[in-house]
């Protein structure tokens, strides 16, 4: 193994290296937990996977998480953190309700734009004071997280959005199928797609990358640091403004607690999918797994009998043992490089 | 914590030139000194202008209140020094608040008996993060988001939704008594002042807190010079959960109430104090004298915009613009410093401020680049 660790990847043989990038992705291991939790809870509770609400519920759950998540390691990558997306989250779903109490007649493609935008304008507020100010962006997020949930707050008062102020075109999203596959979760995977995509090929989705490797070095070499930061602020806050009104066309009520304490959950699932919390590694696909598995487990604890009020600890466990993982994982790969290291300099030495 | 070196405040580090101001100076012209004489400007105004504020209950209320962050913000402003964050203190208060109402009620503990076992308890959930980050070298923000939901996890399994109310009454009015009679002053401040001072001689007058100040500048440089980096976050840890558990016997006795979700939320408002009252995100900078300050300029500010009959949202808006304008500030202070001290030299930084030079030459670069 050490004598192939030094040579040039293009150098091994196309199948060795497949296999061998498939054996160490980060995807495939949470996605193989993620199958065995599914297919354990089936083998106790068949209707878990089997029954016409068990399978929409498998993918239709996770679809808020799954665009929160996508949208925040966007950012983690960067090597910052955005945790007002649950503000955000609450605020634009509150907009969607009220854009329909106070315009009836309004076209659902233009309140998904709606939302989209009023979550990219906040995103981009929090984007601009990170990125102009050169300030930690857990504390400037940290206070929009506040003040975005007070103006969602005092803007609601005590009224609340109900499923009868809504039109019944919007509410049947929440409960329409495409090939048995919820629309809800098309449009999360959708948005997953376009971003992995941009992260994967695009030049802007690489400078995130090498922004988060090493900020010092990516001003120094002329990356457009603040743009590409601004961005990602942008893209994170526009998927939480569409979270909110998912979140509104799924539950077809808004109370004060929409969104509550999802950042967190958010940051967990970009953790548990690899992605590395000092930016520059990870993926959007390990995050979006690592949605399904953070609310999969969560649906799939009353089911095996462990009382749901341990989901929390369980969730907490998983989150710890994702990142020992990491950390042992390249410990040993740094080990490996620095013996295969030592051995090809002795015989020239 | 997250960001890059290049954007750590300038004045973070002691330089010759700082120190060659008076003494009086020094101590007054400090972020800390901004944020008490912020405190002391809206507790004249309040006095004045808003209704009831100068009753006897005001402040009274205001320190029941916030008591528990003034707890808790004394290891974690520690802790943040160090350039670690500790997310979980909120979920160790709700367990350390199950673990007394399940020890006195279930298992017949007397309250002093299950409160010291909830405060080790508290310790050892402390040191298990406390272990993760300074032994494994994980990052803390990781680690605590996870224990975060770990702990509460904990709690709420423990107890499910009950929420147990039958505390003696001799220990739920302990925790309401005041001090003297007819004062302000709540019990609960007796054993604050002491954590404080305990603190404030650990940070500020103690070669380990000089070691908790370097490792938040540089931690290998801490390592070389003799500090054991290690120990020392570890113990932070410790300390932050066990006060947390302290705090959360606090928490039970004074609603009276465990519940698995109580306190929901407590770490983001003790964050959000501590660095309000001047602690550097980055580490390495910030005082006790501050945080305390800014603790209770959060705390002043709501009681009096409740006063005004304001809803807790519109005080949720101002604190965290608050919070938003301090970290602002000083980067905004420092460039306008920086401008002035550029036009006072005449031609740009010529002159042998070496501390100074790299980062400015950077900062040009910068921004011919966004150009």
């Amino acid at each position: 193994m050490s004598d192939t660790l030094l040579v040039e990847p293009s150098a091994v043989s196309p199948t060795k290296r497949i296999v061998g990038e498939l054996l160490r992705s980060r995807e495939i291991a949470v996605g193989t937990v993620l199958v065995l939790v599914i297919a354990f809870t089936t083998i106790k509770s068949p209707s878990f996977l089997f029954s016409d609400n068990g399978w929409r519920d498998l993918l239709l759950t996770p679809s808020l998480l799954l665009l929160l998540a996508v949208g925040q390691t966007a950012v983690i990558i960067t090597r910052n953190v955005d945790l007002s997306v649950g503000s955000t989250l609450g605020l634009t779903a509150y907009f969607t309700g009220k854009l329909f109490v106070d315009h009836p007649g309004l076209p659902i493609i233009a309140v998904f734009v709606a939302g989209l935008l009023m979550g990219a304008l906040l995103g981009l507020v929090n984007g601009v004071l990170v990125a102009f100010f050169r300030v930690p962006s857990l504390v400037i997020t940290l206070g929009t997280l506040y003040i975005y949930r007070g103006i969602f707050l005092s803007w609601a008062g005590s009224s609340r959005i109900n499923p009868s102020d809504l039109p019944h075109g919007f509410l049947d999203l929440g409960t329409k199928q495409i090939l048995t596959i919820p629309v809800l979760t098309i449009i999360g995977l959708v948005a997953l797609g376009l971003t992995g995509y941009y992260l994967y090929t695009a030049r802007g989705g690489r400078e995130l990358y090498a922004i988060g490797s090493d900020p010092d070095a990516a001003v120094l070499y002329g990356l457009p640091v603040t743009r590409r930061v601004i961005g990602a602020f942008v893209l994170c806050g526009a998927l939480a403004g569409l979270a909110g009104v998912v979140y509104t066309a799924r539950y077809g009520t808004v109370s004060s607690n929409a969104g509550y304490g999802m950042e967190l959950q958010a940051v967990g699932a970009a953790v548990i999918g690899g992605v590395a919390i000092f930016g520059g590694s990870g993926t959007v696909w390990g995050a979006a797994i690592g949605a399904f598995l953070l609310v999969t487990i969560n649906r799939a604890l009353p089911v095996v009998g462990i009382s749901d009020f341990w989901q929390r600890a369980v969730v907490g466990a998983l989150i710890i043992a994702a990142v020992v993982l990491d950390r042992v994982l390249s410990a040993r790969q740094e080990r490996r490089l620095i013996a295969a290291r030592d051995e090809t300099r002795e015989p020239s030495a | 914590m997250s960001t890059s070196v290049l954007s750590r405040p300038e004045g973070s580090t002691r330089s010759y030139p700082a120190y060659s101001r008076p003494l009086w100076r020094r101590v007054l012209f400090t972020r800390e000194f901004a944020v008490i004489a912020l405190l002391v400007a809206v507790i004249f105004y309040s006095n004045n202008n808003v209704p009831n504020f100068d009753g006897p209950l005001t402040f009274y209320y205001l320190f029941l209140d916030i008591a528990p962050i003034l707890l808790i913000a004394l290891p974690m402003t520690l802790v943040i020094i160090t350039g670690e964050i500790d997310l979980s203190v909120a979920s160790v208060v709700g367990l350390s608040s199950v673990l007394v109402a399940q020890l006195h009620v279930e298992a017949g503990l007397s309250i002093p008996v299950a409160g010291l076992i909830a405060i080790l308890v508290g310790a050892v959930c402390g040191a298990f993060n406390g272990f993760l980050v300074a032994y494994v070298g994980l990052p803390s923000l990781a680690v605590t988001i996870g224990t975060l939901a770990l702990y509460r996890g904990i709690a709420v399994g423990l107890l499910g939704t009950k929420a147990v109310t039958d505390f003696p009454e001799k220990w739920t009015d302990l925790a309401k008594e005041r001090i003297v009679e007819g004062h302000a002053y709540p019990m609960i401040l007796i054993p604050f002042v002491v954590l404080a001072i305990a603190f404030v001689l650990l940070l500020h007058f103690s070669p380990f807190g000089r070691g908790v100040f370097e490792i938040g500048l540089n931690d290998e440089a801490a390592h070389f010079t003799g500090v054991n980096v290690q120990r020392t976050k570890f113990l932070l840890f410790v300390l932050a959960g066990a006060v947390s558990a302290f705090a959360g016997i606090y928490y039970t006795l004074r609603f009276g109430s465990a519940r698995g979700d109580n306190a929901t939320g407590l770490e983001l408002q003790v964050i959000a104090a501590v660095l309000l009252g001047g602690v550097s995100i980055f580490g390495g900078r910030g005082a006790i004298h501050g945080v305390i300050a800014g603790v209770i300029l959060i705390g002043v500010i709501s009681s009096a915009m409740r006063l005004e009959s304001y809803t807790v949202n519109k005080i949720n808006i101002v604190i965290g613009t608050l919070l938003v304008l301090s970290v602002i500030s000083t980067s905004f202070l420092g460039w306008a410093k920086d401008l002035w001290s550029r036009r006072g030299r005449g031609s740009g930084p010529s002159s042998s401020e070496k501390n100074g030079q790299h980062r400015q030459a950077v900062a040009a670069d910068e921004s011919t680049n966004e150009r």
